[in-house]
């Protein structure tokens, strides 16, 4: 499973892409968590790719991805032609105007309000990016919720770890729910 | 080596444990493993995490880092501080690795155990700063002038650049001469889960030491003890043609040809020794079709070559851990009975010219550049092609 | 008639003399007075190592001095003794080299050694020319002079080392001549005997090389050069620059204190490695 984070840098897209591949990691499962480097990585786009397998892992750099999470419009447009067919696309809907004409056939598209979650139930906009990861994680099944739990504790701001770990378990419930129905 | 108690101390807390680190990381941990006592660098990119973890690491286990104010002044450090008995690196990247090549001769020359990591990055010049290559397999064996062999390895995951470590450091006191390790910037900079070895499964080689009044640069063996500063022996290091006791003599050419043919042939001698490879045969033994890969490239050759095998054509793999010396012996016996030989390279062949100076069947270079490694399909295309 | 034997020869490898400076040279008096100052301080040279670069001075140590020596490549010796001194802090650690060495090739590794405060003594040996090389031009050399890459004139100005290591940090700088050797030697006991970065310039003479492209062919015209144009630093007050330029300021420039590099950085082991025990008993 080829999962890449794309937005801007600042909204934490690195670290969800580390907490994800340590999970995987936690659960005993191969990993390999890569990102953007250098002016590359400064100021505008920003990427991390985790890669989740049983096997090993011989692909380092995919062209093409089974999810793109994206949280900004530019990356939206330049990553989502790279999903493979049958794929994934989550988006923050307060953020990327999706465009349907662009995106590649037969994949699964699902939206959420994750930053305007993030700032109205929990007051910072800024972890709206584990509203995403709990969401994205119960959606496809990826790691164990246990690892998932303590890889946010292990590598959020001292003294945030909780309002982490409940952004990431509305994403989980967001995502239940809508399993559910 | 006996390992000193402030690291045995520091190294306990960590066996067995599990990170989810970068191929850098891994790196600087191996180091603290084995026994690296000095560390001397400037920043550089894909290089710095090494750094930074030593930086903030080391001085727990009782080590010592400093940042110079360049990539001279760093192999400098490193290789005066080997000569009071440190186990000492640096770590840097292409342009900083050019420039220590002068000092890399002067480390060959006067037998100074040292290791310097080189997380290759695309170049010439500043190039693809930020991205990886395996463009300096032959600056890593030729870059210092002058005749002179070398060990560099070459690690394929965030495991090995610890695993390797050691084996860097062990060869450096085994042989008295800089070890290479040649990693890229793709390894250096993925995460992946690394094991922390039990510090009981941890060996360091020792460095053998002179007798009193032995010479330190010459003697019947290829490799003489050494002996360290401080021990009232007056010893004399210099990077001039000298004789067995250090004197500098650049008049009498057997003086040189004795010094240089044997720094030469304490590693060409020792090949078999040293050379470690990676052997996946295809089960039916019948394969007219091999890939060599190392490094970054070796992942998705490895992949592709399983890719091939599940669509039904038999393919050999070899993965060269040590890039210098050249695998020689493992490459001829490997390509014997091959018609095809394909060499996925971050340059432009490198390695495939070597391979072709030694082996009689078909050498095909599938190089990439351009910063990005190679897809596993990309070169399971060029080994259907070769079928 | 008795063998005569040097009460100092013990201080020099003998196996190897007689020394292979030119005539006239003045590396023999910048090493005859670092072997009375080693002696007359009492300096175990098992204590020390000797770091030298490339060029005519830096066999000053490194062949002549006997003790643990380390010759390197040109222009690094000052980084190469700072990965010595940081591993063994108890040894006396001395770098001789000569100006192109020290201040051209290596002058990057000399501002940032001033600047750590690193607990070295730098000799610079300063004869105003690559010598070794036959005359080049050095960024030492006096601006109008003619060498063999400045055949026309030398349009740089020179530069005033000592002056230059103060600026970047160093504790202590001194500049003497080959002329003043009683005041070298007591200013390089001086700088093996305290801790921190201690710089002395040595002006010294090249006759075969400087000497015949200015006219001065003798060690004996430098010398008496070096004695009219020197200048004591406490009689410098209210010169001009341009009455400064054309003498050679001698003395001690500066002799003050500051934490020294080495002894800092053990410091942050030791607490590194006591923070981890106390870890371990808690």
């Amino acid at each position: 499973m080829i999962i890449r984070f794309a937005g801007f840098g600042g909204q934490g897209i690195v670290l969800s892409s580390y907490v994800l591949g340590l999970s995987a990691a936690l659960d005993g499962k191969k990993a390999l968590q890569n990102q953007a480097y250098g002016s590359e990585s400064r100021g505008g786009e920003c990427r991390g790719d985790v890669i989740i397998s049983d096997e090993e892992i011989y692909e380092l750099e995919p062209l093409k991805y089974d999810v793109l999470v994206a949280m900004n419009q530019p990356a939206y447009e330049k990553f989502v032609p790279l999903i493979k067919p049958n794929g994934t696309l989550i988006l923050d809907r307060d953020l990327v105007v999706a465009d349907s004409a662009q995106e590649p056939e037969g994949i699964t598209k699902h939206a959420i309000s994750a930053t305007d979650i993030a700032f109205k139930k929990f007051g910072r906009k800024i972890i709206a990016n584990m509203v995403l990861l709990g969401y994205l994680n119960t959606l496809l099944n990826l790691v164990s919720e246990k690892a998932l739990a303590e890889a946010i504790a292990k590598n959020v701001p001292r003294g945030t770890e909780e309002l982490n770990q409940n952004a990431c378990q509305h994403g989980i419930d967001l995502a239940r729910q809508e399993m559910k129905v | 080596m006996a390992i000193e108690a402030n690291r045995k101390e520091y190294l306990r807390r960590l066996g067995g444990k599990k990170y989810f680190i970068l191929g850098d990381e891994a790196c600087a941990y191996g180091a603290i493993y084995a026994g690296c006592d000095f560390f001397a660098g400037y920043p550089i990119t894909p290089a710095t995490e090494i750094a930074e973890l030593i930086a903030l690491e080391l001085p727990k286990a009782g080590g010592i880092c400093i940042q110079m104010e360049d990539e001279l002044a760093s192999i400098a450090a490193i290789i005066g501080a080997a000569w009071t008995g440190a186990r000492t690196m640096t770590a840097t990247s292409g342009p900083g690795f050019s420039l220590m090549q002068e000092n890399i001769g002067y480390a060959i020359m006067t037998e100074t155990p040292c290791v310097i990591v080189n997380v290759q990055r695309s170049g010439p010049s500043t190039g693809q700063a930020t991205k990886p290559a395996q463009g300096d397999v032959m600056q890593a064996r030729w870059g210092t002038h002058g005749d002179h062999d070398i060990i560099a390895l070459a690690p394929h995951s965030a495991q090995e650049c610890l695993d390797l470590m050691l084996d860097c450091f062990n060869l450096a006191d085994i042989y008295r001469t800089p070890v290479i390790l040649l990693m890229d910037g793709e390894i250096g900079h993925i995460r992946e889960s690394v094991t922390m070895p039990e510090l009981s499964t941890i060996t360091h080689a020792e460095r053998k030491l002179a007798q009193p009044a032995e010479d330190i640069f010459g003697g019947p063996e290829l490799v003489p003890g050494i002996t360290h500063y401080g021990e009232g022996a007056n010893v004399h290091v210099t990077g001039s043609t000298h004789l067995a006791n250090g004197m500098r003599d650049v008049a009498t050419p057997e003086v040189h040809d004795v010094l240089l043919r044997r720094i030469y042939r304490k590693i060409a001698d020792n090949r078999e020794q040293i050379v470690r490879t990676e052997l996946d045969k295809d089960t039916d033994g019948k394969a007219k079709i091999g890939v060599i890969a190392y490094g970054a490239a070796s992942r998705p050759a490895h992949g592709a070559v399983g890719r091939a095998r599940n669509n039904g054509n038999a393919v050999d793999f070899l993965r060269l851990i040590t890039i210098w010396p050249f695998a020689r012996t493992q490459v001829v016996e490997f390509c014997r009975d091959l018609d095809v030989l394909l060499v996925p390279e971050m340059n432009l062949g490198q390695i495939s010219r070597e391979i072709e100076r030694f082996v009689n069947c078909r050498v095909v270079s599938v190089s990439k550049i351009g910063g990005v490694p190679h897809t596993v399909e990309e070169i399971l295309t060029a080994i259907e092609e070769a079928v | 008639m008795g063998e005569y034997r040097h009460r100092l020869m013990d201080y020099v490898r003998e196996e190897i003399m007689p020394h292979r400076f030119c005539v006239g040279c003045g590396c023999g008096t910048v090493l005859n007075a670092f072997v009375n100052a080693v002696e007359e301080i009492g300096l175990e040279p098992t204590k020390m190592v000797c770091v030298s670069g490339i060029g005519c001075s830096s066999w000053i140590p490194s062949p002549y001095f006997r003790s643990d020596t380390l010759h390197t490549t040109h222009g690094r010796p000052i980084a190469f003794a700072t990965g010595v001194k940081i591993m063994r802090p108890d040894l006396t650690v001395v770098v001789i080299a000569g100006d192109g060495d020290v201040s051209g090739i290596g002058g990057n590794h000399l501002i940032h050694a001033a600047r750590r405060n690193i607990d070295l003594s730098v000799f610079m040996v300063n004869n105003m020319i690559y010598g070794m090389t036959g005359g080049q031009v050095a960024p030492t050399t006096p601006s109008g002079t003619k060498t063999s890459t400045t055949p026309h004139r030398n349009i740089e100005p020179a530069f005033k080392v000592a002056d230059l290591v103060m600026t970047a940090g160093a504790t202590y700088v001194a500049r003497w001549t080959t002329y003043h050797v009683f005041p070298l030697m007591e200013s390089m006991q001086n700088a093996m005997t305290r801790k921190g970065f201690s710089f002395i310039e040595i002006i010294s003479q090249c006759p075969d090389n400087y000497g015949r492209r200015i006219g001065k062919p003798t060690a004996n015209d430098f010398l008496k050069q070096f004695r009219d144009d020197a200048i004591r630093i406490n009689k410098t007050e209210g010169m001009s620059e341009e009455q400064l330029d054309k003498r050679i300021v001698i003395g001690k420039l500066c002799d003050r204190e500051r934490p020294e590099y080495v002894t800092q950085l053990h410091e942050i082991i030791r607490e590194q490695v006591a923070a981890v025990k106390r870890e371990k008993t808690k």
